[in-house]
C-alpha cells in the first residue's frame, strides 16, 4: 500500500482563458492505493469528470501531474498514454459506450488486440473477464441484444480485462435501476477487493457507501475531510 | 413502533414465550431495535386482555406459551394489509440546527453542512459493510431501510448547501 496507483500531484486545469477561463480543477491533490475503492462526490460543474478523464489520460492537466502506476501522463506522450489506455487503466461510462457492432467478446478483447496481444490470447483472456462478471453466456451477443445492465456489466468487464489495476468510472450506475445498479457496485469493489484501484464518481450517496473514502469536490477543489468531524466549532 | 403487531405477527408463526419472542424480533430485525424483556411482557399482558393471544401450556422447560386467537389472527392480517401511517415526525436536530443556524452570525453554514454529511457518509459506508456480510433477506431489507433513510438525509444536505449558495449569489447580484 506504499505507492498509490494513482497519484494527482497539485493538478489544476483551465478551460478557456482570460475572462472566459473556467478553472475546472485548482490544484487537486489525489491518491487511490491499489485495493481501495474512492468514491468523488460533487455537485455537477464540481470537476469530477475533469478529474477522472486526467486520471484516464484523455485530458491533460494546465499545471501539475498525474502518475499511473509509476509513470508520468504528461512525460508519456500521446503515444505512451494510448498505451496505458489499452493496458493499465480501465475506464466505465455512464453510457457504456460499447461499440454496436462488435459482440460483446469482441468489444472486451478491442483493447487487447489493438495494443498488439494475439487475437487468440486476446478472445481467451476476454472470455475470461465475461465469465467473472457473470456474463460468460452473454459473449456472442450485440450490445442491442442486451440490457443496461448486461451492457455495462459487459464495459465492466472491457474496463478489467488483462490485469488492468486502476479502474475509473463516471456515474456508471446513472442509467440503471437501483438493483442492478447494486450489482454494478458489488462488481466494483470485488475488483478492488481483488488488488485494483478503483475510482467512481456517483452522486448517489447509497452508492458511494461502497468506497473506502469519499472525497467531495466543490469547484474544482477538494473539500478537506481532514477536519471536518475534528473541529469543534464552525465559526470563521 | 408497533411492538404489539410485531409480537403478534411472530405468534401468527407459531406458539412462543416472552423471552423467546424478544429474541425473535432482534433476530429478524437485524438487532436494529432493541426490545427490553419488560416491554415483551407488558405488551403481552395487553394482548392477553384485549382476546388476541392466550397464554397457554407451559413447554417442558416451565415456559408459558402465547398464541395467537383467532381475533388475534384477523389484528395481524389487518395489520400487514394496511399502510404504516406516517407519525409526526420526531423533532429533529439537525433540521433544527440548520434552521438556527441560518439566522446565526459568524457560522460558516456550509462547513456544518459538510461535517454533517461526512459523519452520515460515514454510518452509510458502516450500514454498507454489515449489508454486505448479510445473508438474510430480512435483515438485509432492514439495512436498506436505514441506507436509504440517511441517503435521503446526505441528499437533503445536498439541497440545503444548493439553497445557501443560491441565497448568497443573489446577495451578491
Ligand atoms: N471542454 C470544456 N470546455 C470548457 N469548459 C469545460 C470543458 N469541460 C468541462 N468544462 C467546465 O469545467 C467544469 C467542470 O466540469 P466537469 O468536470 O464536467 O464537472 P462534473 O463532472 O462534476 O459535472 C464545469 O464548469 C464545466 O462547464
Ligand atoms: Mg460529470
Amino acid at each position: 500500500m506504499n505507492t498509490p496507483v494513482l497519484h494527482l500531484e497539485g493538478v489544476s486545469r483551465i478551460h478557456g482563458s482570460g475572462e472566459l477561463a473556467v478553472h475546472a480543477l485548482r490544484e487537486v491533490s489525489f491518491e487511490a492505493y491499489a485495493g481501495e475503492l474512492v468514491a468523488v462526490m460533487g455537485p455537477s460543474g464540481s470537476g469530477k469528470s475533469t478529474l477522472l478523464t486526467l486520471a484516464g489520460g484523455l485530458d491533460e492537466p494546465t499545471s501539475g501531474r498525474v502518475v499511473v502506476e509509476g509513470t508520468d501522463l504528461t512525460a508519456a506522450g500521446a503515444g505512451g498514454r494510448a498505451r496505458l489506455r489499452r493496458t493499465a487503466i480501465g475506464y466505465v461510462f455512464q453510457d457504456f459506450n460499447l461499440i454496436p457492432a462488435l459482440t460483446a467478446a469482441e468489444n472486451v478483447s478491442l483493447p487487447l488486440e489493438l495494443d498488439g496481444a494475439p487475437s487468440r490470447a486476446a478472445r481467451a483472456a476476454a472470455a475470461t473477464a465475461l465469465d467473472e462478471l457473470g456474463i460468460g453466456d452473454l459473449a456472442d451477443r450485440f450490445p442491442d441484444e442486451m440490457s443496461g445492465g448486461q451492457q455495462q456489466r459487459v464495459a465492466i468487464a472491457r474496463a478489467i480485462v488483462g490485469q488492468r489495476r486502476l479502474i475509473l468510472a463516471d456515474e456508471p450506475t446513472g442509467a440503471l435501476d437501483s438493483v442492478t445498479g447494486e450489482d454494478i457496485l458489488r462488481l466494483l469493489r470485488a475488483r478492488c477487493d481483488a488488488g485494483a484501484a478503483g475510482v467512481l464518481v456517483t452522486h448517489e450517496p447509497r452508492h458511494a457507501a461502497w468506497a473506502d473514502r469519499v472525497v467531495y469536490l466543490r469547484d474544482g477543489v477538494v473539500l478537506d475531510d481532514e477536519d471536518a468531524g475534528e473541529t469543534v466549532g464552525a465559526r470563521r | 413502533m408497533s411492538v404489539k403487531h410485531a409480537l403478534l405477527a411472530l405468534l401468527e408463526q407459531e406458539p412462543m414465550y416472552g423471552y423467546q419472542l424478544r429474541v425473535a424480533f432482534e433476530e429478524r430485525t437485524a438487532g436494529t431495535w432493541p426490545l427490553n424483556i419488560g416491554q415483551v411482557y407488558t405488551t403481552l399482558s395487553r394482548l392477553e386482555r384485549d382476546g388476541l393471544v392466550t397464554a397457554g401450556e407451559t413447554d417442558s422447560d416451565g415456559h408459558q406459551l402465547y398464541r395467537l386467537t383467532a381475533a388475534g389472527r384477523a389484528e395481524v392480517t389487518a395489520w400487514f394489509g394496511s399502510a404504516v401511517p406516517r407519525t409526526q415526525p420526531a423533532r429533529d436536530e439537525l433540521a433544527i440546527k440548520l434552521a438556527l443556524g441560518v439566522s446565526a452570525r459568524d457560522l460558516d453554514l456550509a462547513d456544518i453542512i459538510q461535517r454533517q454529511r461526512s459523519a452520515t457518509m460515514k454510518a452509510l459506508q458502516d450500514y454498507n459493510r454489515l449489508k454486505r456480510k448479510a445473508t438474510d433477506l430480512g435483515h438485509e431489507l432492514v439495512l436498506d431501510s436505514l441506507i436509504f433513510a440517511a441517503e435521503a438525509e446526505i441528499r437533503w444536505l445536498d439541497h440545503c448547501e444548493a439553497q445557501l449558495r443560491r441565497t448568497a449569489d443573489r446577495a451578491v447580484r
